[in-house]
């Protein structure tokens, strides 16, 4: 197992690289990891996709869930949520 | 003869498109006294999948979807029809079960691994879906029985709710669903029940479909046929008596016939051999399709963890790409980069109703523009299923 990504207030369980996806999507692959993962873990997906900035949130917010916070990294950003229940 | 005798072995696990394109441009490529080329496959039997789609509205002849695999396979290539009991990555081999499953099973040794094992349907993944599945209440395509069985509910349905919803992420061929939906629509009108039907397309992303460009061009459309859109809807769970879906989102519907995509996993040997994920996901470099960490063991097609959608289309594309870099280490060669490197290509169909389609088209770094939707789209979607046997399995394009 890789070591967990440390940023700034939370320690990431799982992290999905859905850089250059389209189809099905970064939002697609974090719903995909969400269902699977245990409630209280930390997770987090890495787009390219500038349509997942307002997407991303959207939904976190409507399912519920904790978000942690948007990172931008070199062309691509850091989504991080709690699955909160 | 020593040579022949020494030469490695590929085994390729699965006779879908990615495993027989790969077995045949492999079996072109490299000389016989180079490598023995092995294919498993637990059926013999290639089916050609996309057709089912077109199953429950008559439109597709079942007899046309289905070929043996040994007749799609150049004659070199040795053909198991059996299930990979094991794969141990230590002594390189693989435990074959005996067809008959009453006979000894048997071990076969190979130098290079390739899983193109695809994606298996898991409804009892969403509590209460083989319920309704089993009452009838719930239907699928994703199988060529299931496609069938709901060809017949169809014909029976006279008026109400249909839902048509997703499952389960990720799914097999990410416009199906959509396509589904507008070809139920035009079947609907056609039988004169449209006027008696609501029908609901649930979708689990914040708009139609995930791809942007293609949810702008597939939302008017479903807004003009009267098709309501419900977005962030990701089903957990069915309440088969009531007739009840409900979503991660918190929110519940009521159905009277409901056309769901089943959630999918990787395939069982997949999650047997210990590599994959938790979903039975191969762990995959997107650009090498080697599995992450094992030298020498490659995956291509649904059973993967990529990005990109889970399709023929896609297989079809990483079965180039692996056959250069296993050429490539059988003639102990560097590879070519331009071959050797899967970009994430994807090219679809998209079905609109009305004899009308789109072509979605893509790759890691560019986003489909597709074109709006027109006759000629759909006629080449009906060409390509009528020639696919002829192009497709035999790498001839």
């Amino acid at each position: 197992m890789p070591d967990p990504i440390t940023i700034p207030d939370a320690r990431i369980d799982r992290e999905v690289d859905a850089r250059g996806s389209f189809c099905p999507g970064p939002l697609m692959e974090l719903i995909r990891v969400v269902r699977a993962a245990p409630v209280g873990s930390v997770l987090s997906v890495l787009s390219s996709d500038p349509g997942s900035a307002k997407d991303i949130p959207a939904w976190i917010q409507k399912a519920g869930y904790e978000f942690l916070g948007a990172y931008a990294l070199e062309g691509y950003t850091r989504f991080v949520m709690r699955k909160t229940h | 003869m020593a040579n022949v005798i020494q030469r490695p072995t590929i085994a390729i696990v699965g006779g879908g498109v990615g495993g027989t394109v790969l077995a045949n441009l492999l079996a072109r490529q490299l000389d016989e006294d180079e490598a023995r080329l092995v294919l498993i496959d637990q059926s013999g039997h290639h089916l050609y999948q996309p057709g089912w789609l077109y199953l429950p509205f008559n439109g597709q002849d079942p007899e046309h979807l289905e070929r043996s695999e040994r007749s799609l396979l150049r004659h070199r290539i040795d053909l198991y029809v059996s299930r990979v009991e094991q794969v141990d990555v230590e002594t390189r081999s693989l435990r074959l079960a005996d067809p008959t499953g009453v006979g000894p099973t048997e071990r076969l040794h190979y130098d290079y691994l390739v899983f193109a094992s695809g994606a298996r349907i898991a409804p009892e993944e969403v509590p209460g879906l083989p319920e309704a599945l089993a009452q009838g209440s719930a239907h699928q395509f994703y199988t060529q029985e299931g496609a069938e069985r709901l060809r017949q509910a169809l014909h029976a349905f006279h008026d109400g709710h249909i839902a048509v919803a997703i499952g389960g992420i990720p799914y097999k061929c990410p416009p199906a669903p959509l396509e589904f939906t507008f070809l139920l629509e035009a079947y609907l009108r056609k039988r004169g029940l449209r006027e008696r039907t609501k029908l609901t397309y649930y979708s689990p992303l914040p708009r139609a479909f995930t791809i942007e460009s293609v949810s702008e061009l597939a939302a008017p459309l479903l807004a003009e046929r009267g098709i309501e859109s419900r977005i962030f809807f990701n089903v957990t769970e069915i309440d088969h008596q009531k007739r009840l879906l409900r979503s991660l989102e918190g929110e519940e519907d009521r159905y009277d016939l409901l056309v769901i995509v089943p959630p999918h996993r990787g395939a069982l040997i997949a999650e047997q051999s210990g590599l994959a994920d938790a979903q039975g996901w191969l762990p995959t470099d997107r650009a090498t399709l080697e599995v992450k960490g094992q030298e020498g063991i490659f995956a291509l097609g649904d059973v993967t963890d990529l990005p990109v959608s889970k399709s023929g289309s896609a297989a079809h594309f990483e079965a180039a790409v692996v056959a250069e870099r296993l050429s490539a280490a059988i003639r102990m060669r560097t590879v070519n980069p331009r071959e050797g490197c899967y970009d994430g290509r994807v090219m679809c169909f998209m079905e609109t109703g009305y004899a009308q389609a789109t072509r979605i088209e893509f790759d890691y770094e560019h986003p489909p523009v597709p074109p709006k939707p027109g006759w000629f789209y759909h006629l080449e979607k009906m060409l390509f299923n009528k020639a696919y046997w002829y192009l497709v399995p035999p790498a001839r394009v």
